[in-house]
């Protein structure tokens, strides 16, 4: 009896669902801060209209966003943390992986500087000076995309950073930035984010524009044999279009209205080799 | 200080300005959560009145599960429902993940526990003695539980706003099962994480009041069905 209350309740749930065919949806992952620069609201329905598939954005962590592409969760991912892009893609678990903007990240701090990092134009000294004089730096503590590229900064100066003045937030990139402005501390942020702050944040950028601190976005396809139910085409397509050189044109403009300069740059059919 | 204020003078332009976005998501909050609360009604009342009127080996034990489901994390469910409902997961085949009915179907999951252990509850404040009198009167089965249930009227319709409570509130599991995609799952209390991670307080702000106001009206009908023609 149970049983049969559970399946007709399902039943009915299943039923309520707008019943959309598989190959009509494209499920995209990407992380959390490419959703919060708004980027997306103007591409997606662009790319709905083009193509006559719906586009369902999962926008999480980076660990997370490729974790499910991986298991044949979402189709295609957008992303920003070229290592562990490679990594899936060497093992096979996706494909096809192609650059497709950038953005950059800087150091900001007090005012007051008390590591006297202002003007230095590597970011890895500057993190060793920060280390050195142990002034206040907050860090994400997340896995993200930021954080990953935070701690190769840090294995680069040779330090591990531990004790009092080294903040874990485990937040996003928003929530961190206001713990940082609140503690006065160094913290690394991408300028995106920072702009949108420029409100309720007062740290001013400390360092920045070296290639270390360049913050690149990839696509990259699901692999048909994930999972038995992915939609390898839908996939294929919505990564097409984010190199289209219409959509690239987009991304070269998007921000300047709100923000007076371009919050990406487009860099489709370009390779990690001209980043170095 | 000054922020609360703009939120709300925010959340009454958005409400007044008739703002097509925020229609939408507060009438999703409602139509998933108010589902999802009707249905945990389903299960929660048989089966809490049930328990509460027989006895059986590891009835104890199950009264603590229940209790235990009252106080369920919603994240926790939130998870669990995400792997069922992935393409690789049991339920797969059903396409459910990152729609509205997910949604229902994590938030019922929360509910029905706090359903079922308050129906529980309020049948067994009747007293023992209300009972025997009925049985003794002739009452038949039917007649017996359906008194105790208009009998115990007050407590249950309690257990309706906890758990309708519960479900509007959470943001756990709609974020999980949901994923926040804007025009389909993003309810108010997904939305309010997002605004606030992007900075936007105010906006963040004006949707916290929203939801306030959501909860105040429902129970407001709640309370009146309850109290009735003592009210």
């Amino acid at each position: 009896m149970v049983r049969r209350v559970c399946l007709l309740v399902l039943a009915g749930l299943a039923m309520a669902a707008p019943v959309a065919s598989r190959s009509s949806t494209v499920i995209v992952s990407t992380t959390t801060s490419t959703q919060d620069s708004g980027l997306l609201d103007v591409l997606v329905p662009m790319f709905e209209k083009k193509s006559g598939m719906s586009v369902k954005m999962i926008s999480v962590g980076t660990g997370q966003a490729l974790a499910l592409t991986a298991r044949g969760e979402a189709d295609v991912t957008l992303a920003h943390a070229p290592e562990l892009e490679r990594r899936y893609v060497a093992e096979g678990k996706m494909l096809n992986r192609r650059l497709v903007m950038y953005n950059d990240f800087v150091i900001i701090g007090p005012e007051a500087d008390p590591a006297r990092i202002k003007g230095m134009t590597k970011a890895v000294e500057a993190l060793k000076r920060i280390a050195e004089t142990r002034s206040r730096f907050v860090s994400r503590g997340d896995r993200s995309g930021t954080h990953i590229l935070e701690q190769g900064l840090w294995k680069q100066a040779e330090i591990e950073p531990r004790g009092a003045w080294y903040i874990e937030s485990g937040q996003g990139m928003g929530q961190t930035l206001g713990i940082a402005n609140d503690r006065r501390a160094y913290i690394l942020t991408d300028r995106g984010t920072w702009l949108a702050f420029q409100k309720r944040v007062s740290l001013p950028i400390l360092v920045e524009k070296d290639t270390l601190l360049l913050n690149i976005y990839s696509v990259m396809e699901v692999n048909p044999a994930n999972g038995p139910r992915v939609n390898a085409a839908g996939g294929k397509a919505f990564a097409d279009f984010m190199l289209a050189p219409e959509t690239q044109a987009v991304i070269r403009t998007f921000g300047v209205d709100r923000y007076g300069q371009p919050l990406f740059v487009p860099i489709a059919s370009k390779s990690d080799a001209d980043f170095q | 200080m000054e922020l609360i204020w703009q939120g709300v003078l925010q959340a009454l332009t958005l409400l007044a300005g008739g703002d097509r976005q925020v229609w939408e998501i507060t009438w999703l909050s409602l139509r998933v959560s108010a589902t999802a609360t009707l249905l945990s009604l389903v299960f929660g009342i048989p089966l809490g009145t049930a328990v509460a009127l027989t006895r059986f080996p590891g009835r104890g034990f199950l009264v603590s599960l229940i209790n235990t489901g009252m106080g369920l994390p919603p994240v926790v469910v939130g998870l669990f429902v995400t792997i069922v409902l992935w393409r690789n997961g049991m339920l797969g085949g059903l396409e459910l993940l990152y729609t509205p009915t997910a949604m229902i179907l994590a938030q019922l999951v929360i509910a029905a526990p706090i359903v079922t252990g308050l129906t529980l509850a309020a049948i067994q404040q009747v007293p023992e003695r209300f009972r025997l009198q009925l049985l003794a009167l002739g009452a038949s089965r039917a007649q017996l539980v359906w008194t105790l249930i208009k009998e115990a009227r007050l407590p249950m319709l309690a257990a309706v706003m906890a758990g309708f409570g519960a479900v509007i509130s959470e943001v756990g599991a709609s974020l999980m099962v949901g994923g926040n995609i804007k025009g389909s799952t993003r309810v108010l209390t997904t939305a309010t994480v997002l605004e606030t991670g992007k900075g936007n307080f105010d906006t963040a702000i004006a949707l916290s009041l929203i939801l306030l106001l959501l909860m105040f009206l429902v129970n407001w009908g709640l309370t009146w069905i309850q109290q009735g023609r003592r009210a």
